[in-house]
């Protein structure tokens, strides 16, 4: 049978985020609850999390978490690793058995900065080294495979259900300022770890519901700038799409949204003449980036976390606010089994992105 | 005179039905009905009919028929009936084949080995009788990225743009081959639907003036009526380098055809022919037609789109890339089952390739290439009906030109005689008593009916796939599959097999 990348496989799911925007930090248990609580929306096939503020420790390197399918694997991608980056922590991920995760990849952690050298002579600039190397890495050894490369993040994800696979990777041992978590259900039995989500690529990660019905415009889109969509997953090109909007486009994390949503005709015509030369423009240079069908996407970074629906409302997502956090779900019941008394809940619309800025700078130094 | 060519048609009069009213008379241009000496009995003679159906379809008592008229020759594969007469045409009078309309031949028609997807479970279908459905499409040169600082507010600076409300505009038919009826009919029916019709290459008749924001303005290499205003009085300018009918050669248009209307609007004499040079005199190059792009925009201060019409040949995708790169707005692709008014008939069936593949190859090349999202893209060369449109949005059109289906509307029957300047539905004509057949009144109605109908459709096929806009379509290859079709085909084609 052929795996996730070889073959496009819907499938339905369940999305959960919080974030708090001082930064202060929330416990993994606290996400967990939250997924845990819409587990008849997945069927064990897929869970995963994304933590922000992880690796205060080791905020300016690149933490790259592998699965390695064989020592073979892990030979030559270590291999590749050090010599691109230098790398001052290789480490297994600490999991702990549960009986309902089936033995898995051997998974390693890998924390280090790009190899300068190396870096000016490609005459990249940091996050575009950094991204190749990964996709290099993914798209040429055979069993190796990076699913986490951001900075001071990470990503944990496996088979299974997500409250196991929160379990197993011990995740409430783990603090960070924002978290988004998966459950998936597809229709099809992949049985591979890197299918779970979320999806990676720098500090963007996505978690993603639904099946969009514009998929191949969109890939074909984004393949015309380099991206190669090797797992064939809406969370896949979803991501590259916002990482060529706010990477290579430099648009403002709301803009981006705006393309992937955009109103419909309609609406634009009967807007005042700046924004509707806004969206002219906007929809006339992104068609190929509308997204079509029934999504709803929340998007993690260091900046931020954004929530969109698909311009239907096809997907269900509800969002909350409690005095400095903000929290996502595809139930309500989700939020308030882990936030009983919300200051204001809401459904977010189609075509409405909610984006909730970290209002603390993290300080990088260069 | 013995011409060694049997008839193709017989005109058959119920005898019994047939009231002897004249109509059929008045009607056939081509002569075949007439009185019998006594002035009374309506006769006829089958040899120049042509199938047109004028006759039958205004006769009142319903006493016509025509029938395919059947006489074996021996039986020999290789000789068939149609080379033999073609041959005896040629021997009777020594000059080249001429034909009107696409390609007869059965080459393969792509789009009937081509099936679309619809959503079930995972993805719900959306019904385009409740839901917004879109159907708009902007062509034109886009920049490669938005300018915004903040949501809300672009500066980015757009180049002309043409809003198009449906994805299906009307294809360059120049007034001359057909009647200036026949046109404002198309003009009129633009305008209402929000999209655009072509001028061809005949110049723009000043009863048109008042409707040129809906007119493509064609510059061919013959440069017929070509001059400031023309070109300042329109939406958008086509410079046509090849036609999918008759690649490599250019435009004819036989001297009947050309009477003072037409002579005035081409700038001609009038009873000459039209004869467009084969190649543009000014470009012999890639690097000529970026200066024939660049005057165009100046002459126009830089406010229409300029797009450039090629045939679909071999190179295709390579030759559409380069006109992208000289400049062009929009490349427009004509492919080999394309309709004319006259062309050679050898060059029409054997010169060129389809538009599908043509289509698939040149989208994919721009994408490798990274400019597809720059330019549009329109594909040309037989749409016969909405599924067919989908399918070419599916492989990358931004939107389709439609010419015979169109004409169908306001009464062609595909005789395929449009170069004898006979129309009997005042189409393909110049003669006043013909073209006064066309009521442009009623015969836009009818083409906005099509179109209508077309864009109903597409929206349908669209909600069935759970796309709820045109743009989300476009490039969508995995909502195709092929059906009986080979492996190098289906990877031309850029799909996967049914089943897969
Ligand atoms: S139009 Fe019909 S009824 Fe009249 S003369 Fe001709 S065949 Fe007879
Ligand atoms: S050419 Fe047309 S009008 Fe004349 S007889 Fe034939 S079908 Fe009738
Ligand atoms: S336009 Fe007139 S002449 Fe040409 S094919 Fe149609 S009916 Fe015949």
């Amino acid at each position: 049978m052929l795996k996730e990348g070889q073959i496009r496989i819907p499938s339905g799911c369940a999305i959960a985020a919080i974030i708090d925007k001082k930064g202060n930090k929330i416990n993994g248990s606290e996400i967990i609850k939250s997924i845990s609580l819409m587990h008849d929306r997945s069927n064990g096939l897929g869970g995963g999390f994304a933590a922000y503020g992880i690796y205060p420790d080791h905020k300016d390197e690149n933490a790259f978490h592998v699965f390695y399918d064989n020592v073979e694997a892990r030979k030559t991608c270590e291999e590749f690793l050090f010599k691109h980056f230098n790398i001052d922590v290789a480490e297994r991920i600490p999991t702990k058995p549960v009986p309902s995760i089936d033995l898995g990849p051997d998974i390693w952690r890998y924390f280090g900065k790009a190899n300068r050298v190396r870096m000016k002579t490609s005459r990249l600039d940091e996050d575009e080294y950094v991204a190749q190397c990964v996709t290099k890495v993914n798209n040429s050894i055979e069993g190796a495979y990076i699913f986490s490369s951001g900075k001071n993040m990470g990503c944990f994800k496996a088979v299974g259900y997500p409250e196991d696979v929160g379990e197993f990777y011990m995740l409430d041992r783990y603090e960070a300022y924002l978290w988004t978590a998966h459950g998936r259900f597809p229709t099809n039995t992949p049985g591979w770890w890197g299918g779970a989500h979320p999806f990676n690529i720098l500090d963007w990660s996505i978690v993603h519901n639904g099946e969009i019905s514009s998929y191949d415009t969109n890939r074909r889109y984004i393949e015309q700038f380099g991206y190669i969509c090797t797992m064939q997953t809406d969370t896949e090109v979803i991501t590259y799409l916002f990482d060529h909007l706010l990477r290579h486009h430099n648009l403002p994390i709301e803009v981006a949204a705006d393309v992937l949503t955009a109103p419909e005709w309609d609406e634009i015509d009967r807007m005042p003449e700046d924004k509707k030369e806004y969206f002219t423009t906007l929809r006339a240079i992104y068609s190929g980036a509308l997204v079509n069908g029934p999504f709803s996407v929340i998007l993690g970074s260091n900046k931020g976390l954004l929530a969109i629906n698909d311009r239907l409302k096809l997907r269900s997502l509800t969002a909350a606010i409690k005095g400095d956090r903000a929290y996502f779900a595809s139930e309500e019941s989700a939020i308030r089994i882990i936030c009983p008394d919300p200051d204001k809940v809401w459904s977010v619309s189609g075509a409405e992105p909610v984006f909730i800025p970290l209002e603390i700078e993290e300080e990088v130094d260069e | 005179m013995i011409n060694y060519i049997p008839r193709r048609f017989t005109v058959i009069r119920d005898k019994d039905k047939c009231v002897n009213c004249g109509c059929c008379v008045r009607q056939c241009s081509n002569e075949c009905h007439y009185f019998d000496d006594d002035g009374k009995t309506v006769l006829c003679n089958s040899n120049t009919c042509v199938a047109c159906h004028r006759c039958v379809d205004l006769c009142p008592t319903g006493a016509l028929r025509i029938e395919k008229y059947v006489c074996d020759y021996n039986e020999n594969a290789n000789w068939t009936p149609q080379y033999q007469q073609e041959i005896c045409r040629q021997a009777n009078t020594g000059s080249t084949l001429l034909s009107a309309m696409g390609t007869p031949k059965p080459y393969p028609i792509y789009w009937d080995h081509i099936l679309l997807n619809a959503s079930q479970v995972t993805n719900p279908s959306i019904d385009p009788l409740r839901e917004p459905m879109e159907t708009r499409a902007i062509l034109g040169r886009k920049p490669e990225k938005l300018e915004a600082d903040k949501k809300g507010k672009t500066t980015t600076k757009m180049p002309p743009q043409i809003i198009i409300e449906t994805p299906i505009m009307f294809s360059a038919m120049s007034f001359g081959s057909i009647s200036l009826n026949a046109q404002k009919s198309l003009a009129m029916a633009a305008k209402e639907l929000g999209t655009l019709f072509n001028t061809g290459e005949g110049g723009l008749h000043p009863d048109l003036y008042n409707l040129s924001d809906y007119a493509v303005v064609q510059v061919a290499s013959g440069r017929f009526g070509v001059h400031k205003d023309y070109l300042k009085n329109s939406k958008c300018i086509e410079i046509k380098i090849g036609q999918g009918a008759k690649p490599g050669i250019g435009g004819h248009l036989p001297g009947e055809k050309v009477n003072v209307e037409v002579s005035n609007a081409r700038m001609i004499p009038e009873g000459s022919d039209a004869i467009s040079p084969a190649p543009h005199h000014d470009i012999y190059s890639i690097e000529d037609l970026r200066q024939l792009i660049w005057s165009l925009k100046q002459l126009t201060d830089n406010k229409k789109p300029v797009s450039v019409k090629i045939a679909a040949v071999h190179n295709v995708s390579a030759i559409a890339s380069g006109c992208a790169r000289a400049g062009a707005d929009i490349i427009v692709i004509d492919g080999f089952r394309g309709g004319t008014g006259a062309a050679p008939t050898r060059i029409r069936d054997n010169v060129g390739i389809p538009i599908e593949l043509a289509l698939a190859a040149a989208d994919q090349r721009l994408r490798d290439e990274g400019i597809r999202s720059t330019v549009s893209l329109v594909a040309a060369g037989s749409f016969r009906c909405s599924s067919d449109i989908v399918k070419a949005i599916a492989l990358g059109a931004d939107a389709c030109y439609v010419a015979s289906a169109p004409l169908i509307a306001m009464g062609c029957h595909m005789c395929g005689t449009c170069n004898t300047g006979k129309c009997n539905w005042g189409i393909a004509t110049q003669r006043p008593e013909l073209t006064k057949r066309l009521n442009p009144e009623i015969a836009h109605k009818r083409v906005i009916n099509l179109i209508t109908a077309w864009t109903h459709e597409i929206k349908e096929i669209m909600g069935g796939m759970g796309i709820n806009s045109i743009d989300s379509l476009r490039g969508n290859r995995l909502m195709l599959r092929g059906i009986g079709l080979s492996e190098k085909e289906l990877e031309i084609l850029g799909i996967k097999h049914a089943g897969e």
